[in-house]
Parts: C-alpha cells; sequence; structure tokens
C-alpha cells in the first residue's frame, strides 16, 4: 500500500449559502497523479484550492472538516509554508511580467536564497525537469511573456518546482492549450510523478484516462466514485460514474 | 529551521508595512478633519443671516458678503452656460462622431493640455485676450468666458464616459426603428447619460466656486453688485484671498471661508451622491 | 436630412476643437506679451538672472526657479510616500468599511479650494515653524507641507487606479509559491503598475509647480535665492500673482515672460507624463 500524502476527512465549504463541498473524505497517495474529474461546477476546483488555502482569498468562504496535508492540518500549519509545500499551476498559464530567469527565481528569492550561483542552477534544474530548458536556454534573460501558451505554462510548472514543493495542484492545465503543448505538459507527467505528489483536475476524460493513477468523480461538491483509474473507468462501481464516462452528460 | 525563520521575517515585515500603510491612510483623513475643523470652529460663531445679506463695508473689513456671493453666483452660472453646450457637444463629438486619426489625437492632447495649464496662466490669458484684446475690460463677462475654457476639459471627460456607458443596444433599437444618428444622441443617448454629464457640471461648477487665480485678473475685485455682466465683480474665492492676505479682519475671513467651505463641501457631496444613487442604480 | 446631420457633425467638431484652439490662442497669447522682454534681457539673462528688480528694468527669475522647484521637490517628498503608500492600501489591503471612509475624504481633500489651503498654511501651519525655528515661518518647508498634502488626491487616485489594474493573476501566481500578501505587492503588484505610479508622480509635480494662491500665501515671497529650507521663497507662479495687480508696461510684460517660462515647463511634464510610462512599462 503506498504513502497517504493528502487526508481529508469529511470537508465541507460553504460559499456563504452555497453549499459548495459536502462530506468530502479522500486519501491522495504518494507519488502518483490523481486526477479529479466531473462536470463543470461540481467543485473539483474548489476542493483542489482547500489544499493550498487559495480559498482564503475569497470572502464569504466557510470550510469545515480535516484537511492534513503531509501530517500537518492546513488550518493551523502557516499558510505561506503550507504554499511552499503545495504548489498550484492555474488553468490560464500566469507568468510574471518579467523575465523567464526572473520568474523561476523569484519563489527561492522569496524563501530566503540569495546566492546568485544557486538560484543559477536551480532556475536550469526547474527548467529541464518542466522539459523547457533547451528551448529557453539561450534567452533566460527574454521577457517570459514572449513565450508562446505551452511554453509559458511549462514555465509555471518550473516556476512551481523551482521552490522545492511535495505536492503539485494543476487546475485543468492544459484547458488553454494547443493539442501538441497538450501532449507534452501529458509526458511530463510520468516524471513529475516520480518526485512530486500531483494532483490535477480535468475535464478532459481522456487525458484523465491517460496520465493518472487514480481518479475521483465528483458531481454536485460529492465525491460519487474514488479508485484506480483502470477500475473508475472500465468497471465503476456507481451508475453515475459510468453515464458520466459514457459520455451521457457532463 | 531556516524556513520557518523566514516566514517569521516575512510576517513582521508584512506587519509593520500595513500599519505604517494604515497610519498613511488615516493620516489624509487626519488632516482633512483638521483643515475643515479649524476652518469651521474660527468662522461659525461669526456667521448670520446679516452676515449672507449685507454688504461690505470698508473694503470688507466689516460688513456682509452679500454682493460677493451675489458676483459668484453671476460667474458660476455664465460659467456653466457657455460650458455646457459646448462640453456636451464636444463630448458627443468625440464618442459618437470621431474616428481614429490625427485629428482625434489632436483634439484629445488639446482637452488633456487645457487641463495642465495652471490656473495663473489662465488668469494672464483672461487678462490679456478677454479683458484687454477683445475690449472687454474687468468684467463678469470676461471671468466667465476664462473659466469656461478651464472647466471644459473637465466636462468633456465626465461627459465622454456617461455617454460610453450608454449601452450601444439602446442606440441600436433606436437606429433600427428608422431613427437618425441624430435623433438617436438627442432623444435617447443624452438623457440617458445625464446623471453622469450633470456629475460632470457640478464638478466643473466646484472648480468656477474654489478658482480665485485666473478670476482676480478677469473679473476683478470690485466690491458691489455688479448690474450686469460687463461690470467687475468680487468672487468669493477673491475675498478670501483678499481679506486674508491684507489682515483686515480675522472674523470676516474667517466667516467667508466658512461659506465658501460649506459650499464646497454641499457641491462635493451633490456630485458624490448623483454618482452614486441615479447613475449606478440605473446602470442596473 | 442627411445634410443637417453633416452640418451639426461639424458643428459638433468645432466643439471639440475649442479645446484645442483655446490651447493654441492661450498659448499665443502669454507669448505675445511676454517674448519682448524675454528677447531683451536674452534667455539666459532671463532664466539665469539672479536679480529681479522691476524698477530698474532687470529681470531674472532664477532665484523664482529654484523656489518653484525647491517647494515641488519638497512636496513631493511629502506626497509622493504618503500617497502611493495610501493607494496601496486602498487597492489591496483596506477593508470595505474603510474604504467608506476613506475614499469621500480624498475626493473631499481635492475640491478644497486652494485659499482655504493658503489660509489654514498661513494662519497654522507657519506660526508652528515659526515657534519651532524661531525664524518667519514664512518659508519653502510651509509650501511643501501645503503643496503636498493639495497634490495627494492627484497621486493616490492615479496611482490606486493603476495598481487596480494589475491581473490578479499575478497577485495569485505569487501568493501560490508561497509569498505574504506584501511581498506580492512589493515584488510582483507595484512594479507592474509603475508606469501608472510614475505618470500620478508627474501629474502630481505639474499641479505643485502650478499653485499660485496657497503659495503666495504662505511662502514669504522674498526675491533672494533661498538658502535652506527655513528661507522664505518665491515660485514662477507666486511671481507673476503677486505684481501682477501693479505692474504696467514692460514690468507687466515681465511676469507674461515669467508666464512663458511656467507654460513651457508644464508643457514639457506633460509630455512627459506621457511618454516616459510608455517606455518604464516596456
Amino acid at each position: 500500500m503506498e504513502n497517504v500524502r493528502i487526508k481529508v476527512r469529511d470537508a465541507n465549504l460553504y460559499y456563504g449559502d452555497h453549499h459548495a463541498l459536502k462530506n468530502i473524505s479522500i486519501d491522495i497517495y504518494d507519488k502518483s497523479v490523481t486526477a479529479l474529474i466531473g462536470p463543470s461546477g461540481c467543485g473539483k476546483s474548489t476542493f483542489l484550492r482547500c489544499l493550498n488555502r487559495m480559498n482564503d482569498l475569497i470572502p464569504n468562504v466557510k470550510i469545515n472538516g480535516e484537511i492534513q496535508v503531509a501530517g500537518n492540518d492546513v488550518n493551523r500549519y502557516d499558510v505561506i509554508l503550507l504554499r511552499k509545500k503545495v504548489g498550484m499551476v492555474f488553468q490560464k498559464p500566469n507568468p510574471f511580467p518579467m523575465s523567464i530567469y526572473e520568474n523561476i527565481a523569484y519563489g527561492p528569492r522569496i524563501h530566503g536564497i540569495k546566492s546568485k550561483t544557486t538560484l543559477d542552477d536551480i532556475v536550469e534544474k526547474s527548467l529541464r525537469e518542466a522539459a523547457l530548458w533547451e528551448e529557453v536556454k539561450d534567452r533566460l534573460k527574454s521577457d517570459a511573456i514572449g513565450l508562446s501558451g505551452g511554453q509559458q505554462q511549462r514555465l509555471c510548472i518550473a516556476r512551481t518546482i523551482a521552490v522545492e514543493p511535495e505536492v503539485l495542484l494543476m487546475d485543468e492545465p492544459t484547458s488553454a492549450l494547443d493539442p501538441a503543448s497538450t501532449m507534452k505538459i501529458e509526458d511530463l507527467m510520468e516524471n513529475l510523478k516520480k518526485q512530486y505528489t500531483v494532483i490535477i483536475v480535468t475535464h478532459n476524460m481522456q487525458q484523465a484516462g491517460r496520465i493518472s493513477d487514480y481518479t475521483a468523480f465528483f458531481l454536485n461538491g460529492e465525491i460519487i466514485e474514488y479508485d484506480k483509474t483502470e477500475k473508475i473507468f472500465y468497471k465503476p462501481r456507481d451508475k453515475r460514474t459510468e453515464d458520466y464516462i459514457t459520455g451521457r452528460f457532463g | 529551521m531556516n524556513e520557518i525563520k523566514n516566514v517569521r521575517h516575512s510576517r513582521i515585515k508584512e506587519r509593520l508595512a500595513f500599519y505604517l500603510l494604515w497610519v498613511f491612510s488615516i493620516l489624509t483623513i487626519i488632516v482633512l478633519a483638521l483643515i475643515v475643523s479649524d476652518i469651521l470652529v474660527k468662522g461659525l460663531p461669526h456667521i448670520s443671516f446679516s452676515f449672507l445679506l449685507e454688504e461690505p463695508r470698508k473694503m470688507g473689513k466689516a460688513g456682509g458678503i452679500f454682493s460677493v456671493i451675489v458676483s459668484t453666483f453671476y460667474i458660476v452660472v455664465l460659467s456653466v452656460v457657455f460650458a455646457a453646450p459646448i462640453g456636451i457637444a464636444a463630448s458627443v463629438y468625440l464618442t459618437e462622431y470621431a474616428k481614429e486619426g490625427p485629428v482625434l489625437r489632436i483634439i484629445r492632447y488639446g482637452t488633456e493640455a487645457l487641463a495642465g495649464v495652471p490656473s495663473i496662466i489662465y488668469g494672464l490669458f483672461g487678462y490679456s485676450f478677454f479683458v484687454v484684446f477683445l475690449g472687454l475690460k474687468y468684467s463678469i463677462l470676461s471671468g466667465a468666458l476664462t473659466l469656461t475654457l478651464m472647466i471644459l476639459p473637465t466636462i468633456v471627460r465626465t461627459s465622454e464616459e456617461a455617454i460610453k456607458a450608454v449601452p450601444s443596444s439602446y442606440r441600436e433599437g433606436s437606429l433600427a426603428l428608422g431613427a437618425t444618428k441624430l435623433q438617436t444622441i438627442i432623444k435617447i443617448v443624452i438623457p440617458t447619460a445625464m446623471p453622469g454629464i450633470l456629475t460632470g457640471l457640478i464638478l466643473g461648477i466646484g472648480r468656477v466656486v474654489g478658482e480665485s487665480a485666473a478670476v482676480i485678473y478677469t473679473a476683478g475685485s470690485s466690491l458691489g453688485v455688479p448690474d450686469s455682466i460687463l461690470r467687475p465683480g468680487r468672487t468669493l474665492s477673491v475675498h478670501l484671498f483678499t481679506l486674508a492676505s491684507e489682515g483686515l479682519s480675522a472674523e470676516n475671513t474667517y466667516a467667508t471661508a466658512v461659506v465658501l467651505i460649506t459650499l464646497v463641501l454641499i457641491i462635493n457631496f451633490i456630485a458624490n451622491t448623483l454618482i452614486n444613487k441615479i447613475f449606478i442604480a440605473r446602470r442596473r | 436630412m442627411i445634410f443637417r446631420e453633416k452640418i451639426v457633425e461639424k458643428i459638433l467638431l468645432f466643439c471639440a476643437g475649442i479645446a484645442v484652439l483655446g490651447v493654441a490662442i492661450i498659448g499665443i497669447f502669454i507669448f505675445r506679451e511676454g517674448w519682448p522682454v524675454i528677447s531683451n534681457t536674452g534667455i539666459i539673462g532671463f532664466v539665469l538672472g539672479k536679480d529681479w528688480a522691476p524698477t530698474q528694468g532687470i529681470y531674472g527669475i532664477f532665484p523664482m526657479i529654484l523656489g518653484s522647484m525647491y517647494v515641488t521637490l519638497g512636496a513631493l517628498m511629502i506626497g509622493v510616500p504618503i500617497g502611493i503608500g495610501c493607494a496601496v492600501y486602498l487597492a489591496e489591503i483596506a477593508s470595505q468599511r474603510l474604504s467608506t471612509i476613506i475614499k469621500p475624504g480624498i475626493e473631499l481633500l481635492a475640491g478644497i479650494p486652494s485659499v482655504i489651503y493658503g489660509l489654514y498654511g498661513m494662519t497654522v501651519i507657519v506660526p508652528i515653524i515659526r515657534d519651532l525655528f524661531n525664524n518667519q515661518g514664512f518659508s519653502v518647508l510651509a509650501g511643501s507641507i501645503v503643496l503636498g498634502i493639495m497634490i495627494l488626491p492627484t497621486i493616490i487616485n492615479i496611482s490606486k487606479d493603476s495598481i487596480e489594474a494589475v491581473p490578479k493573476e499575478y497577485k495569485e501566481g505569487s501568493l501560490a509559491l508561497g509569498s505574504s500578501h506584501w511581498q506580492a505587492i512589493i515584488k510582483v503588484v507595484l512594479p507592474a503598475a509603475r508606469s501608472g505610479i510614475i505618470s500620478s508622480i508627474i501629474l502630481g509635480m505639474g499641479r505643485a509647480i502650478g499653485e499660485t494662491m496657497a503659495v503666495i500665501m504662505i511662502t514669504g515671497n522674498s526675491t533672494l535665492i533661498p538658502e535652506s529650507i527655513l528661507s522664505p521663497v518665491r515660485t514662477l507662479t507666486g511671481n507673476i500673482g503677486i505684481e501682477m495687480g501693479y505692474a504696467s508696461g514692460e514690468h507687466q510684460k515681465a511676469l507674461f515672460a515669467t508666464g512663458i517660462v511656467l507654460f513651457v515647463f508644464i508643457m514639457v511634464l506633460n509630455l512627459l507624463a506621457k511618454l516616459i510610462p510608455n517606455k518604464v512599462g516596456e
């Protein structure tokens, strides 16, 4: 049995009066890719954002229940350190309006690393891990905004890796990209999961089937079914899961 | 361990920074309160109906400010009468008719430049052009014409915003019924944009009331109710300046200041509540 | 029908053009009146001349240029940190409740006439300086304090707008990497808002240089070169404002000439306000 990296028990989230997440309980396993699938608006992204407390940015949000990352309750753990441990890549690539180098060095600098040589190493290592190094190694000082969409997203992945997280949260990371860039990033996942626990929200079921080890099916704020990916896709236990997988709704 | 130390440092820095910024923000309110209360405290005791309705005597050392109020009223009304049609017309042109190109850019640059000209330059200009060159002499008219130019950018800017905010669906609906562009503008666009336009006019009035450098050298500083717009007149701000610099009467100085600041507060209040109540409510 | 519309369009165009016409005529008339004095004294002599003695036909406005510069610089030193700080606070940190108190306050501050600022400066600030430093009280310092307050609304409003215009994805990205809110503001949001903030500073500068009445009432109006921030000083605007009341003939033209210099300063500043931010923002 693999290690449980993230443990959630009976988590509920309310946007004002709207009960967005209902009694979520799930164990996410270490060094694997877990896909969260389900129709739009069913809570996948909301749940994801609970794991690094990005929901704190939204006013009128109430959360209860137990959410533990690497043995630490997220609400009792310092949010800054939590976000260092739990990195996030957003749906729309959001590089800072700075050079490629500066984008990657930003995180380490924030966390206290000042030595230029260390930073240089981190930048290279992160870009290599994100499969972007060869493409940009000669123009590290150029503006990140000049990169293509797919490159920008890999830059954001590199930026997140640079702070040495344990968990990588990816919120529909390829939905804004073209098929070729999407493929590159999906290839990346195989390598990423060797080092990190990856949780990816996707509404592209083929993608979930291709790259994930475990899959959780969300519907109306609840987890209907959670199991190894092959089981979910070929022998789902719940009829609703089967309907969604076979495209009857969603 | 290093990590936790770092975080603690960041948090401390953050708390200090936020506190400092809070202080700065509160400072602006404190300064406002200091100034307004100083004026009110020193001036309110000397306000009375007779002060408002009596004529100034002994160059303002005694008596009231009636003629000053009248002159201010005349100059405000006249300035708005001139500036409103021109400003609204200009904003209509800029939003409904103008096409991208050098002409548009020149007009925009001109309007911005006009907004940046210091009031004393308006004073010099008004003097050399209206008072001397056009022979209007020191008069309410000279003052109003100068102030018209001064408040034009404000009126154009706010009217433009108001007109742009009118949904294009209104225009399309009107045109689809067979109305001409002009009819659409007059009957639909401008009435809808009216709250915003009015706000701009009121802000313009506020500027006129508060203006002194441009007014002294165009409308003059003679006391006495002007019989016509071709006669000079002293406005509230000019009167305050004169009383303050010549130190004739502290009571009257502060009383005048109270009237001026009350007027400005009322104008400001109307302009800002108009924005909030009518304009935004309509947009919903 | 179409013909009538065409005529109306031309009228509207004319109205829009009045602004341009206005600027042009202002420029023409100021130059017309003032240029003779500048050409007589020579540009260098006028701008760098240290003596202003109209009764003897000597017109040098260097002390006034310095006066305007010192007072403006002082105003910026006060107004910029407080203004940008307040803008950041309102845009990023302040609660709804606090905002509803502070925002109208700033609008009011912007609407207070300059003579009121002058009156306050004259009757409160100047005596305080007089007591603290044992001098006249009318000084560069007094001018800087009052002007600093007067330019706050300009700097706050424009900076605040620029900060609010920064895409919130930048801030989110920074927070997701484990930065504090303050770090996100300082390292990502403010740099992204840089060009707008610089614009606000330049516009604040223009406002300070152009202020007349408040300055006349509190700076002492000495025509000597100011030696320290406690020295009395006369600004370009003050020069015009004080003497216009009784100047005639060549003296009056010299005041227009002062106006030319002021006008040129302001036009250059406005141009900078448009050009610099675009370059810096790249």
